[in-house]
């Protein structure tokens, strides 16, 4: 008798939106190749346009709950939001560098543009992924794009220093990533996320072996490193700093995005029920990580470099709400990386739009007296940073509420006061460039830049309407948020 | 119709986005746009409310309650508040003359700021946000989109107030009047917390209206009359009550329309709306109607004599508005909530009316507000005299015109409910009301011009926008009133009826039990006969008469007399001229020694212990930060040393703390 | 059997941490790359190994992957160790430290 022929679960709909990504990625890159589009600002238009589409086409899927080739992909209101907001990272983006490339020529090629995207695939494919497998390899899309982008400003030698770095360091903490990996295999006998959680259940002794929990905290190192966890963070500042401006609001808060997404698709529920001093590991994890981030970030002169130790501080914010548990706290994270993208691209965006062509422009001095200068664009700052210090009405006030009140109700109070305390410390420093914009004389050397674009005008408001609607009506995003939450089936 | 109730708000608030983002390049190109979009959107928004109002009255009494729910705004575990509207007879009343007279005064505000080069776009601006803030307040279902809404007409007066901030005068009265109000508003806020727990307690987190007044009896008596007595307090702030009236005097720094809109006709009623849409509340505390009473006619009262001594014509109106108001709340306090939204809506006509004619007074005389210098305007501003005069007439309740039957109402009700003592001080006022407003009318435009010769020169009668909404208003003054004349002179009092779902004891019953209560009201008050009505009518008609007839003997026929009276009574009139030093003496018990207080704590406390901690610490973080960046050293291989440690610190932790 | 696993478990792990110890002691940017492949050629070992042990194939696919991701990770490595090399005349590790504090 011979075997029975078994067409092999493929819905292609389930990827829809990945899959015309990629197609636009594809697209981008031939006609740039074949010089099919003269004018100026065609490829970032054509790119703008299928990311848009790709993004319509996402709504398509609200309300899918289902798992697509053989559990590889699971589609569910969590990748759903994620996907959203990587789709609004990948616009905010392209709009952003429309104006970039008036300073670097070299940003308005195929390539460049063809990464963002696949780097874009890469991270919602890690949101999507029901299995190590393809989170690796969607890990490994992300980061290979990125470290061509960090290193795309190839005349520069910060940008090149910057690309080493963050691929060596990338290299390295992925074996590590990759061994925790095996160990989950070894102690679990699979691969598959949802499985994995089944065998959990099903034989809890599993969790206090030597090779599960060393599995365990492998994988957190590989995650730790991505979402720039201390100890695993050296590498950020460095490398958000040498990394053209646009790319560092990018991988900011699309790799935070995505490994965030795995970290919660990983520890928050297969996971979940690990005993109460593991989660004193990553309470520690936490305020190290917001701490360190903040007081770093206080004493720098480069606003760029102080918005990449911010960057670290942010992600300890995020910690406590993977450290809190349950599903208040992951709709909690999910509406934090929402406002988190917004208002980071956007202070990014800013200081894209004062780059200069050899250094980039950031000293806190060159600031001074910008807000009056140039009200509309001090304004936008003044609302990033606003949202990042965490203040209300903006968006970052609400997504800290979010995060800490469900850490409150998890019963970590101390955590949420030392979390409170720093961000008193990090509102010093976010101040400090509104203070240096709107209360101090520019100096003798008067800066002026080139008028913005159309594009990152339309990109700074989008991000600053989307912080202030974020913060006054949080309602809608909330609800939405809280109906994403990842529960396996 | 329902459907589109949320474009009301709306299109001012897209009016306030036009000129407030794009407002310079609009008014560099092309003046006359800005005008046009601000005007537009209120118009726009009156007729939207006029076509609702108009779907509203199709339905039968008993149905007319339809809540528009625009989105969820804030939801907070249990707790829930929507953006969402409320369309009700009170709630359409209210948008109605809001609409409705904003409208006319955008209009005339244009002839009035034409010469304003430079911040016409920013006035309008102003003008429509608050608009959408006012609507937002009577139109809001709950409590906290109101609380937005007062808040919002709070900020705008503020900033219409020090409109000419070049002035630091004008920028102190705003000032004060922010500070003033911020005290109503903690108490309002508090009222609200306080309402929110204990409503919570029962299970009820919402700040619906309907939801929280029909849960309202589960609430303890005590805690019932805290709340009532705490949003009131708010109420004495927004609606210029004693004691926290001051600063509306003071406000009136302002541009004149903005003092006929806001500090006039719309804003300040927004106390009366606020504790007529509680009646429910209200109704269950005696004690907090009995203090409104007081308050109200006390404030009626006072008020009254400061207006009788003021030279500056618009000192004297708003003094007058403040004495109105007490009126309203007087009636309020008596339970008499729909004549009290009556008086709302007359005095808006006839007091937009009043400012805006002494606007336009001032207009064609250079902007000169001292009634000593004016006089015989009579016959160069003939549409203003005769617009003014009929203002006037209604104001102090010249039988036919609108004011004689709302304030007549509240008297009534006062003196049926069988507060005789507060029903005095009313007619006694009245008859202040009478004198001071014909001592305006008198000294204004009656006898010789006492301008300057070169202000006479220029002395015109104001451009069609300013004059048209003047006859307009005119016009409502006259006849506003007949949407609610009283059974004893024939009518039926229709804007009572159309009011009665709104109230706890009217057919829709919106508490339980309130039919009992309206019982024991019915219970207590004696009623008396129709003659008695009639012989009341006529006492106060007589006291009108009397005081206009002093006013004309002494400002027109002996015009010595005034100083004559002044002298001999000179502690009296002193005292009066002073606003009864009240500022003086908040200065003395709550300003200096909260000024001392503040001092103390500030170089005392703040600056030598608070602040050296925080610096240390500063200090502290500083170095910590300066030390813990040397650990970046730039060299990959150290972070990939870190990277190591972090594992292998990971690896001890499972070794020894964990797998154990 | 589980001696054997062990085994091969001890061998991979040894051979990760050869690798992570030269990435970390060598200065040669190619040299501490071609350690960071060491360290991948243990994670492919433990994978293989657990595959024997699960009978099942998510390992041995696995390592397939690991395999070709190596090949892209070493293409896009060596062109950035090209350009700073054209750049500033060495690969030497101990040279770039232009961003630092």
């Amino acid at each position: 008798m011979s075997p029975e022929f078994i067409l092999p679960a493929v819905n292609f709909q389930c990827i829809l939106p990945q899959i015309l990504l990629s197609l636009t990625a594809l697209l981008v890159l031939l006609v740039d190749v074949f010089g099919l589009v003269k004018k100026a600002n065609a490829l970032a238009l054509i790119t703008l346009a299928g990311v848009v589409f790709a993004t319509l086409t996402l709504f398509s899927g609200t309300g899918l709950q289902e798992t697509a080739f053989s559990g590889m992909i699971l589609v569910d209101g969590f990748s759903f939001f994620l996907n959203l907001t990587i789709c609004l990272i990948l616009i905010l983006t392209i709009l952003v560098s429309m104006n970039y490339q008036q300073f670097f020529p070299g940003i308005n090629s195929g390539e460049y543009y063809s990464l963002l995207i696949f780097a874009a695939v890469g991270m919602s494919f890690m949101a999507a992924a029901g299995n190590l497998i393809l989170l690796f390899v969607a890990l490994e899309l992300m980061s290979v794009s990125i470290y061509v982008l960090v290193g795309f400003h190839k005349d520069n030698l910060r940008s090149i220093e910057a690309a080493l770095k963050y691929f060596l360091m990338g290299a390295f903490a992925t074996s590590f990533l990759l061994l925790g990996f095996a160990f989950l295999y070894g102690a679990t006998g699979t691969m598959d996320l949802l499985t994995m959680t089944e065998f959990i259940r099903s034989n809890p002794e599993v969790l206090s072996s030597g090779l599960f929990l060393s599995g365990v905290l492998l994988t957190l190192t590989g995650l730790g490193f991505k979402i720039s966890m201390v100890p695993f963070h050296m590498w950020t500042p460095d490398v958000y700093e040498g990394a053209p401006t646009v790319i560092t609001g990018f991988m900011a808060t699309g790799v935070k995005a995505a490994a965030f997404a795995a970290l919660v698709r990983i520890f928050m529920v297969p996971l979940g029920s690990l005993p109460i001093d593991w989660s004193m590991l990553l309470w520690v994890a936490a305020v190290l990580t917001m701490t360190v981030g903040n007081i770093i970030a206080l004493v720098q002169d480069s606003i760029k470099r102080m918005l990449a130790y911010s960057g670290i501080a942010h992600a300890g914010y995020l910690l406590i709400g993977v450290v809190a548990g349950g599903e208040l706290a992951q709709a909690g994270i999910l509406y934090y990386l929402l406002v988190y993208a917004f208002m980071n691209i956007g202070a990014f965006g800013v200081l894209a739009l004062l780059g200069k062509k050899e250094t980039e422009y950031n000293t806190l001095q060159e600031f001074s007296g910008l807000g009056l200068k140039y009200p509309v664009l001090g304004l936008a700052m003044a609302v990033f940073m606003f949202s990042l210090a965490g203040i209300p009405p903006t968006g970052g006030f609400m997504g800290k509420l979010y995060i800490f009140s469900a850490a409150i109700k998890s019963g970590y109070v101390w955590l949420v006061v030392l979390g409170a305390l720093n961000s008193v410390i990090s509102i010093y420093y976010y101040l400090r460039v509104i203070v240096v914009m709107y209360f101090q004389e520019s100096g003798a050397e008067d800066v002026a830049f080139p008028a913005p674009s159309p594009a990152i005008t339309l990109g700074l408001g989008l991000a600053a309407a989307g912080i202030m609607i974020l913060g006054v009506f949080p309602s809608y995003f909330w609800v939405l948020a809280q109906n994403s939450v990842f529960v396996p089936m | 119709m329902f459907d589109l109730v949320w474009l009301i708000p709306t299109l001012p608030a897209l009016g306030v986005l036009l000129n407030g983002l794009l407002g310079r390049k609009i008014e560099a190109a092309n003046k006359s746009l800005v005008h046009w979009i601000a005007c537009s959107a209120v118009g726009l928004s009156f007729f939207l409310t006029c076509l609702t109002f108009l779907e509203l009255l199709q339905l039968p009494a008993e149905l007319r309650l339809v809540e528009f729910t625009w989105f969820n705004w804030i939801s907070a575990g249990e707790f829930q508040s929507y953006w969402a509207y409320q369309i009700d007879p009170l709630s359409m009343v209210m948008c109605l003359f809001v609409t409705g007279v904003g409208f006319l005064i955008h209009i005339y505000s244009i002839g009035y700021m034409g010469h304003a080069e430079g911040r016409y776009y920013r006035y309008f601006t102003y003008l429509n946000l608050f608009m959408f803030s006012m609507i937002n307040l009577v139109l809001a279902n709950n409590f906290l989109l109101m609380f937005l809404g007062w808040e919002g007409v709070g900020f705008c007066s503020y900033l219409l107030i020090g409109f000419w901030f070049g002035n630091i005068d004008n920028a102190r009265a705003g000032k004060k009047a922010f500070i003033t109000n911020r005290i109503g508003d903690f108490a309002f806020l508090v009222g609200l917390f306080l309402l929110i727990t204990h409503l919570g307690k029962h299970g009820v987190w919402s700040v619906n209206f309907t939801e929280v007044f029909s849960h309202a009896s589960a609430l303890p008596p005590g805690i019932v009359t805290a709340v009532c007595l705490l949003f009131f307090i708010g109420c004495t702030a927004k609606s210029a009550q004693i004691p926290l009236y001051i600063w509306l005097p003071d406000a009136m720094a302002g541009p004149t329309p903005v003092s006929a809109l806001i500090h006039a006709a719309t804003m300040v009623t927004s106390g009366i709306y606020f504790v007529t849409r509680s009646n429910i509340l209200y109704q269950m505390s005696p004690l907090a109607l009995q203090v409104i009473a007081v308050v109200g006619a006390l404030t009626a009262l006072l008020a009254a004599s400061i207006a009788l001594t003021q030279n500056d014509i618009k000192r004297v109106l708003a003094y007058s508005t403040v004495s109105q108001l007490g009126y309203m709340f007087l009636g309020l306090g008596v339970g008499a909530f729909s004549a009290g939204i009556f008086h709302v809506v007359t005095h808006s006509f006839f007091k937009a009316l009043l400012f805006l004619c002494a606007g336009s007074v001032m207009h064609g005389l250079a902007n000169e507000q001292d009634m000593r210098f004016m006089g015989g305007m009579r016959k160069k501003m003939p549409v203003t005299y005769l617009t003014m005069l009929i203002g006037t007439l209604a104001i102090v309740g010249f039988p036919g015109l609108a004011g004689f039957f709302s304030k007549d109402e509240i008297l009534w009700k006062t003196f049926a409910s069988g507060h005789v003592l507060l029903w005095m001080i009313g007619v006694f006022t009245a008859g202040l009301t009478a004198f001071y407003m014909f001592r305006l009318i008198f000294m204004t435009f009656f006898n010789e011009c006492r301008a300057s010769r070169e202000v006479q020169a220029k002395i015109h009668e104001s451009p069609r926008t300013m004059t048209v909404p003047l006859i307009v208003l005119a016009a409502l003054s006259a006849i506003g009133g007949y949407i609610g004349v009283p059974h004893a002179l024939g009518g039926s009092n229709r804007i009572e009826h159309f009011l009665e779902p709104v109230m706890g004891t009217g057919p829709g019953k919106l508490i339980a039990g309130g039919e009992h209560l309206a019982q024991e009201a019915a219970h207590g008050a004696y009623h008396p006969s129709l003659a008695v009505e009639y012989l009341l009518m006529l006492l106060s008609v007589a006291i009108v008469l009397i005081g206009i007839g002093l006013a004309y003997t002494l400002y027109v026929k002996e015009r010595e007399r005034p100083v004559q009276l002044a002298e001999r009574f000179s502690g009296l009139y002193r005292l009066m001229f002073n606003k009864w030093y009240v500022d003086e003496l908040y200065g003395l018990i709550a300003v200096r020694p909260l000024h001392r207080a503040s001092l103390f704590l500030w170089k005392g406390i703040d600056v030598l212990i608070i602040d050296g901690v925080v610096n240390g610490l500063a200090r502290i973080f500083g170095w910590s930060g300066t030390w813990l960046r040397t650990v970046q050293t730039g060299y990959v291989q150290a972070y990939a040393v870190s990277l190591l440690l972090g594992v292998a610190g990971l690896m001890l932790y499972t070794l020894f703390v964990l797998v154990p | 059997m589980i001696e054997h696993q062990s085994l091969f478990l001890a061998l991979a792990v040894t051979l990760f941490f050869i690798g992570a110890a030269g990435a970390v002691v060598r200065r040669n940017a190619i040299i501490v790359f071609m350690c960071i492949e060491i360290m991948l050629g243990g994670v492919n070992l433990a994978f293989l190994t657990f595959t024997r042990t699960t009978q099942n194939l998510d390992g041995a696919f696995m390592v397939m992957c690991i395999m070709a991701v190596a090949a892209v990770e070493a293409a896009v490595g060596l062109a950035i160790f090209f350009l700073l090399y054209r750049k500033t005349g060495s690969i030497d590790l101990e040279k770039f430290n232009l961003l630092k504090w």
